[in-house]
């Protein structure tokens, strides 16, 4: 206990010594983006800690959780839909309409060629009848205004309503993708989630009637009580507070906006914490850790294996997708163009390893100490470079050196997921 | 109604980049089947590994053109090949040494190799990017056309062209010599013989006295020649650039489970299966359909079935629809 | 009365964890057949694999022509004249069955083709089929492949976990005549069996095991003519 609390009072020395001798205003923000991968961590903790599931699609359910936010909170573009919002609709049923037939004619016929063929045909009439439906409707909404529109939007509701939608769009698709893959080998499923993330990013950068693709969103809403900066800049209230506690009103509108945003994911990770400790703690839990520990027996013992996966899979990665929504939030735009697998993926999955799997705190630390790193070292890596290198007489070499700090964080990150794997395979806080 | 014309089209834009395609996949897939039949785990860094051999064939070649050394008309990337593969191989001999030996004598889940692997990708991603960056590298050089379309065109006088790229000549020949030299080794050779035999029945492999260090080696070296081929032929028939190297891990594994994990005859139908639909979902079907129909019934829309962009869902798809129906794929890998 | 040529004497131990052999000595002459039989669990596969150093031994040790073994891994084993075939997964099933005796000899350096020759003298069946899959084989066929490979190092003793598990009782008989005539030039075998009154009837010597320790020890057919054998553990 001691122990934890000292690696936890460790890791909030490093946001302190960050403020202290950079800016709060940097340390901050690694703060709001640390916390989030933190929630991300807990999301694949679930996964991989109690039930042993390897998922490589993080980047995905980051990314639908995302495209939550553009649905639910951006501006309805009326003239979008009145164009072809109804041509869409109608195509994605028919599209899902199809799917659904070919999987009940496979379901109901008997086996046999013409089982394979009607199937077949329906798979194909489908989606040539999608595309008749689909393809029109999308060229009239992307033909409105496509320099700052071109897109249907969202439902203009509240950003915190989008987050539980961004953890119901992953769960949608883990669902999905978990029917699937899991009860194969443990590599399918890696390999599966590792194709379904692709494909959703994939999609989010080439549908521009869905969220305007690479052409990105931006200016989407805060959420409740986030304020805009320049809202309490122009507030004499918040000006005289500063200016009487000796603050700059510039600099103290940006933290405290920042403030109130890791105020609200704090308190998202602690409730995710809560619910995933009390699960963990039920029988439901103990359930989970027996047939992660031993499948063959569990199942022998009456245990349905693949249905409670599929539940923990779907599970981790609601809470992957509402961290994903809120990720997109403080942003407040929508870049499909960021979503990267090894930003979203692989380290998440180093956070996991480094905090120790098994345990929620554990990830919670590890999302916490491997953000900051990897965020230090992007606004500060170029300089700590330049210092190093200052020996170094000027040249294409040094040059280089000083811009390929960047990339020394990915091999940095390689060599820690393997010292800790080696050397200390259960983590910075075990499992109990 | 111009069946030749239709021919060519289809030639130039979908068989001929189809079967290139597929080679460098088909060799991709071979290694990653190899060290899963052989050390039993999923390698997510064989894109990095290909990445990087090929960061050291683009280096000596580039070190070659400045010396003035060319190989004719052919790329002088092969002539730096051997250089990259050797280099490479050393690597995965070194990370096998200091990472994946000590799992192996612990005799640990398949699932905790695949993570270790994961941290070998970062590390290779890392060096590749820090030695030679994030952007394309163009090290193609020798001549570009074995046959140019215009030539083609004068040649047949045909109204459409064949251009048949050099690197692509390239790429299906050495292919076709790597995968003959592959199965003669495995099938022919001692050595080759006490892999298949390890990789069947690893207890009696050990009884017979086989020597597991060994036959592990000589896969990391096959493993490490087969991704930097792979990989250099897909840099010089399209381009060099890290990303897109990690991206094919994509396709690489489905045609390596499509094909039946583990099963090498399995990886080159898989490799072509995946790229021939994907170049033929993503290709816009109206000209060769124009020239198929009479004229009144010509096409007016692209006919394609998916954008260029989506070239990953379509081996996605196939290789959903093999985990569905056949888990163990078409030519029965391992299935557990 | 001189040493047999390969003896596992006075042997104790188990997989970690609570002993499962107990001061069990089993042994067999040059040219001999020596049959392991007794209930289920008595430890039959246990003391043969002790014999050949796939468990670790607390106390007692292993002989073979004299030379003390017991150190020795099961690979050093096979090197100094011992083959050993398993229970199950005793084949390479994905190669053929050419294939399959070739990897037998993989620690041979010399010219192995009069040893194939000898195997596909002794089995007929797998010269008919050696260029076939071992995988796509019968059960009987399987078997021979597997004692084959095993024979392939030219052993000087040859042991068989259970080799007619799982077949009919015709081909049974003919992998015991098969085994015999290995026997006759001049290999010493050592197997566990669940058929004992057959393997009885082909043994030299039998040693009848009972948790761990032996119960009988006698020539098969003196074994086969005991009463108390009989009733126990023959079925009457």
């Amino acid at each position: 206990m001691t122990r934890n609390l000292a690696l936890f009072g460790g890791v909030a020395a490093l946001f302190i010594l960050t403020g202290a001798f950079e800016s709060w205003n940097l340390s901050l923000s690694i703060l709001g983006i640390a916390l989030l991968s933190a929630i991300m961590a807990l999301g694949v903790n679930i996964q991989w800690g109690y039930a042993g599931l390897f998922n490589t699609g993080i980047m995905g359910f980051t990314a639908l959780g995302g495209l939550a936010v553009v649905l639910v909170s951006a501006r309805p573009v009326a003239e979008g839909w009145a164009a072809g919002g109804t041509g869409i609709l109608l195509g994605l049923f028919l599209g899902a309409a199809s799917i659904a037939a070919a999987i009940f004619a496979w379901n109901r016929m008997a086996p046999g060629r013409t089982r394979t063929l009607v199937t077949l045909a329906i798979g194909v009439a489908g989606f040539f009848l999608f595309r008749a439906v689909f393809d029109p409707a999308v060229v009239a909404v992307e033909a409105f205004n496509p320099a700052t529109a071109g897109n249907l939007g969202g439902l203009g509701l509240p950003a915190l309503v989008a987050w539980p939608v961004g953890g119901l769009l992953a769960a949608a698709a883990a669902w999905a993708i978990g029917k699937i893959s899991l009860g194969l080998r443990s590599d399918y499923l890696a390999i599966a989630t590792l194709g379904i993330a692709e494909i959703i990013v994939a999609v989010m950068k080439n549908e521009d009637w869905l969220a305007r693709g690479v052409k990105n969103i931006i200016d989407l809403p805060r959420p409740w009580p986030v304020p805009y900066e320049v809202e309490l800049q122009q507030s004499a209230a918040f000006v005289d507070w500063a200016t009487r506690w000796g603050f700059d009103p510039v600099s103290a509108s940006s933290i405290v906006v920042k403030l109130l945003y890791i105020a609200l994911f704090t308190a998202v990770l602690l409730a995710v914490i809560w619910l995933s400790e009390r699960a963990l703690n039920s029988p439901w839990g103990r359930m989970m850790r027996a047939i992660r520990d031993n499948e063959v027996s569990s199942a022998a013992m009456g245990k349905d294996v693949k249905a409670r996966h599929l539940q923990v899979f779907i599970l981790g990665s609601a809470v992957v997708g509402i961290a994903g929504a809120m990720y997109t939030t403080i942003g407040g735009a929508l870049l499909p163009g960021e979503y990267n697998p090894l930003r979203f993926t692989f380290l998440v999955w180093v956070m996991v390893i480094v905090g120790g799997s098994g345990n929620n705190w554990g990830a919670v630390l590890g999302g916490l100490l491997i953000g900051w790193l990897w965020l230090i070292v992007e606004s500060l890596g170029p300089d700590v470079m330049r210092i190093m290198v200052a020996g170094l007489s000027e040249g294409p070499l040094k040059a280089h050196l000083i811009d390929s700090a960047q990339h020394m964080r990915l091999l940095t990150m390689g060599v820690i997921l393997l010292l800790v794997l080696r050397f200390s395979p259960r983590g910075l806080i075990p499992e109990k | 109604m111009d069946i030749l014309n239709a021919l060519v089209v289809f030639l130039n834009f979908v068989f001929v980049p189809g079967l290139a395609y597929g080679a460098q996949l088909a060799l991709g897939a071979l290694g990653v089947t190899l060290i899963y039949g052989i050390l039993r785990f999923s390698n997510f860094a064989h894109g990095d590994t290909m990445a990087l051999g090929t960061m050291v064939t683009i280096l000596f070649t580039w070190w070659f053109q400045s010396m003035g050394i060319s190989f004719g008309v052919l790329p002088t990337a092969l002539l730096a090949l051997p250089i990259g593969i050797a280099v490479t191989a050393l690597f995965v001999l070194g990370t096998d040494r200091v990472v994946y030996r000590f799992y192996r004598k612990q005799k640990a889940a398949p699932v905790i190799l695949v993570m270790v692997s994961l941290g070998v990708m970062f590390v290779m991603n890392g060096i590749v990017r820090l030695i030679i960056g994030v952007d394309d590298q163009n090290f193609v050089d020798g001549s570009r056309f074995v046959i140019a379309a215009g030539d083609f065109r004068e040649m047949t006088g045909l109204a459409e062209g064949l251009a048949i790229k050099t690197t692509q000549v390239v790429t299906v020949v050495t292919a076709l010599v790597v995968m003959g030299l592959l199965f003669w080794f495995l099938q022919k050779t001692r050595t080759g013989k006490s892999m298949r035999a390890f990789s069947d029945n690893e207890d009696l492999a050990l009884l017979s006295g086989i020597n597991p260090d060994r036959v592990v080696a000589v896969t990391w070296i096959i493993a490490a020649a087969l991704a930097t081929i792979a990989g250099v032929l897909y840099g010089l028939d399209k381009s060099f650039r890290p990303f897109v190297y990690f991206q094919l891990l994509l396709p690489i594994f489905a045609a390596a489970i499509v094909g039946g994990l583990g099963s090498p005859l399995g990886a080159i139908a898989g490799g072509f299966l995946i790229a021939f639909s994907e170049v033929m979902v993503t290709y816009a079907w109206k000209k060769v359909v124009t020239y198929l129909v009479p004229e009144s019934m010509a096409p007016e829309g692209l006919l394609q079935l998916m954008g260029t962009d989506y070239k990953f869902a379509v081996s996605f798809a196939i290789l959903i629809l093999v985990l569905i129906f056949m888990p163990t794929g078409l030519f029965k890998g391992k299935s557990v | 009365m001189a040493e047999p040529f390969l003896i596992g004497e006075a042997m104790t131990g188990g997989y970690g964890g609570a002993d499962i052999l107990h001061a069990c000595t089993i042994a067999v002459e040059k040219g001999q057949i020596a049959v392991i039989v007794g209930p289920n669990g008595a430890g039959k596969s246990t003391a043969m694999k002790a014999v050949f150093g796939m468990l670790r031994l607390r106390a007692g040790h292993v002989k073979l022509a004299g030379e003390d073994i017991t150190a020795l891994s099961p690979q050093a084993r096979v090197a100094k004249g011992m083959g050993f075939v398993p229970q199950t997964h005793n084949i390479f099933t994905s190669m053929t069955v050419e294939e399959n005796l070739e990897m037998g000899a993989f620690i041979r350096t010399d010219d192995f083709s009069d040893t194939l020759a000898q195997v596909y003298d002794l089995f007929p069946i797998l010269k008919q089929k050696r260029l076939q899959p071992a995988g796509e084989l019968s059960g009987g066929q399987r078997q021979q492949v597997a004692v084959g490979r095993a024979l392939m190092t030219r052993p000087k003793v040859l042991m068989l976990d259970e080799p007619t598990a799982g077949v009919s009782p015709i081909v049974m008989d003919e992998l015991f005549d098969r085994i015999i005539e290995v026997a006759r030039t001049g290999i010493s075998i050592l197997m566990v069996e669940q058929n004992a009154r057959q393997a009885l009837e082909i043994a030299d010597k039998g040693y009848v095991l009972v948790q761990g320790a032996n119960r009988f020890t006698d020539t098969g057919k003196a074994l086969l003519a005991d009463p108390e054998v009989r009733r126990s553990f023959l079925g009457g």
